[in-house]
């Protein structure tokens, strides 16, 4: 089993370079040899674990609550116009 | 007296018999810090002397500390190690670095790991490595590389961690420190970068076992902002802490024992024969699953690496997803085949049902023990640069240490001596929320020992 790391790296939005492809490429691939170990061992009739806490959910009072000014929210962002954070257009790529 | 050498027990101490004030103590850490830090490169941000001193002049029982540069901390830089987020200030703070400074901890800088807390090492940090102060050529440990270091070093007697899948544990046996990772849910996360979500645990590194056991207690409980973290209530976890390890049943789980350097493995035999002698009852056990666990966690941990990952788009915050260093990268890519349409039955289910059987075998060992003890990395730290082209042979560092966060139960990492001035740990690993049985244990074998006292000379070293 090989590893399209030209398509994997689209889904991950990851644009890698001729040269890191290069190094990951055989690298991915004795990771995905190692963690195939795992196939030695049976789990059939197993349950998955995804957490370890037994919580199912946590709720609190619907009460308003303080939370980060719009200056704070938005402090860190590359771009801000008008009190919101600039962002590239979603269906005009030219933007 | 050199304050800096100080354990947290220490200072409360001294301002209690008024020996020393806080801008005194503060003086003199910044001090040795300022003589020392450029051999070590423990810190990745520092604040300035008037910052923390407007802290501490109206603080008189102030006692400082320096948190992972992935715990969010308000208004100072935060960066996770990564160029990505270089500049970055955090609005708020994260829950344990607020409950801390309500309780006068004083926060003086930022400290070196790898870059979002992947690796073993610490060198995958984009601020360059940080040396380990036993030996100014090995490698720290990491991914808490700084935090170690900086405790270990004396710059701090406290400095926060956190441990998804050995990342105090590793670093705490590498420089002769204290180092817990409790169980999950047991600290909350809030505002510390997430890495692995299901395992990220929140813990910490002192000098001794007592002042761990007090950080703890500060950190502990349930918080709403983080869903996962747990109502169990807190212990004193310092109520009883010198109480006798008499009949304490400890299990020594053969697994963890198989291609084990062999100094290591002798002083792992010597810190069995003190804690016989010091009353607890050694018994063999077995835990076939362990062989399964470093493959299982490096399915699991990529996977939500990749998804923790993707909100880095370089509009919210930070630079663009070019910025991520290597390791972060082959990780996000790893995950991201892991969880694609095809393959999610193959590796994220059949490693969480692996997970499944590590979890079963933990709960049925203690039925019959009280804890585990193991030894905590299979090798002896390596030198820098040693390891960064294998990322394959940096994963297996994590071998002794991953079960343990897969179940989400608490182990401990307690000194047990040198081999050529290289400090070796040892792990007292426990059932769910058993940290306080855990810190009686450390703090036995410890009383006895006394490792601790053994602190580095990073000056002569370097005169030599």
């Amino acid at each position: 089993m090989k590893i399209d790391i030209e398509y994997i790296s689209k889904l991950a939005a990851l644009s890698l370079s001729d040269e890191e492809t290069m190094i990951f490429l055989p690298q991915l691939n004795q990771i995905l040899e190692f963690i195939n170990k795992l196939n030695e061992c049976d789990t059939q009739d197993i349950d998955p674990t995804f957490q370890v806490t037994g919580k199912i959910n946590e709720f609190r009072d619907d009460i308003p609550q303080d939370s980060l000014s719009q200056k704070d929210a938005i402090s860190n962002a590359n771009q801000t116009k008008d009190g919101y954070i600039v962002t590239k257009g979603v269906f005009d790529e030219s933007t | 007296m050199n304050l800096h050498n100080l354990t947290i027990r220490e200072i409360i101490e001294g301002y209690t018999l008024h020996k020393f004030s806080s801008t005194e103590l503060f003086a003199e850490i910044l001090g040795h810090i300022d003589q020392n830090e450029t051999k070590i490169n423990a810190f990745i941000t520092n604040r300035t002397t008037e910052e923390i001193f407007s802290d501490v002049t109206d603080n008189l029982i102030a006692i400082p500390i320096a948190h992972k540069d992935i715990y969010s901390t308000q208004g100072i830089e935060t960066t996770a190690a990564s160029n990505i987020l270089k500049g970055y200030i955090p609005p708020y703070n994260a829950t344990s670095v607020k409950r801390l400074s309500t309780n006068n901890f004083i926060t003086i800088g930022k400290l070196n790991c790898d870059a979002f807390a992947h690796g073993a090492t610490g060198e995958n940090s984009d601020f360059g490595p940080t040396l380990n102060p036993y030996d100014l050529t090995k490698t720290p440990g990491g991914s808490s590389s700084g935090s170690a270091a900086a405790v270990a070093a004396a710059f701090v007697p406290v400095a926060t961690g956190t441990d998804t899948g050995g990342s105090i544990r590793l670093p705490a046996s590498f420089t002769n420190t204290v180092g817990i990772k409790p169980t999950y849910g047991r600290v909350s996360r809030y505002g510390v970068i997430a890495m692995t979500s299901s395992t990220d645990s929140i813990g910490h590194f002192t000098k001794t076992v007592w002042d761990n056991a007090y950080i703890l207690s500060k950190t502990a409980g349930f918080d709403p902002l983080d869903a996962t973290s747990s109502h169990e209530p807190v212990p004193d976890y310092l109520l009883e802490i010198d109480k006798r390890i008499n009949g304490v049943k400890i299990g020594i789980p053969r697994e963890y024992l198989l291609n084990i350097d062999s100094v290591i493995l002798n002083k792992f035999n010597e810190a069995i024969d003190i804690l016989s002698h010091l009353g607890a009852e050694i018994v063999d056990v077995s835990l076939p699953s362990t062989e399964y666990a470093i493959n299982a966690y490096y399915i699991i941990t990529p996977s939500e690496v990749s998804s923790n990952l993707a909100r880095f788009d370089g509009i919210r915050y930070g630079f663009d997803r070019s910025k991520f260093g290597q390791e972060a990268k082959r990780r996000i890519l790893i995950g991201t085949y892991c969880l694609s349409a095809g393959y999610y039955d193959a590796y994220y289910l059949k490693a969480q049902k692996v997970r499944t059987l590590i979890i079963n075998e933990f709960k049925n060992t203690f039925k019959n023990i009280d804890v585990l003890l193991a030894p905590v990395s299979p090798i002896m730290p390596p030198n820098i640069g040693e390891l960064t082209n294998d990322p394959l042979k940096l994963y297996m560092m994590d071998v002794l240490t991953v079960p343990v966060n897969l179940a989400g139960i608490p182990s401990l990492s307690v000194p047990a001596g040198f081999d050529n001035n290289l400090p070796i740990g040892i792990q007292i690993i426990g059932n769910y929320f058993s940290e306080k049985l855990l810190y009686q244990i450390g703090q036995a074998f410890e009383t006895e020992t006394q490792y601790y006292k053994q602190t580095p000379k990073i000056t002569e070293r370097n005169n030599e």
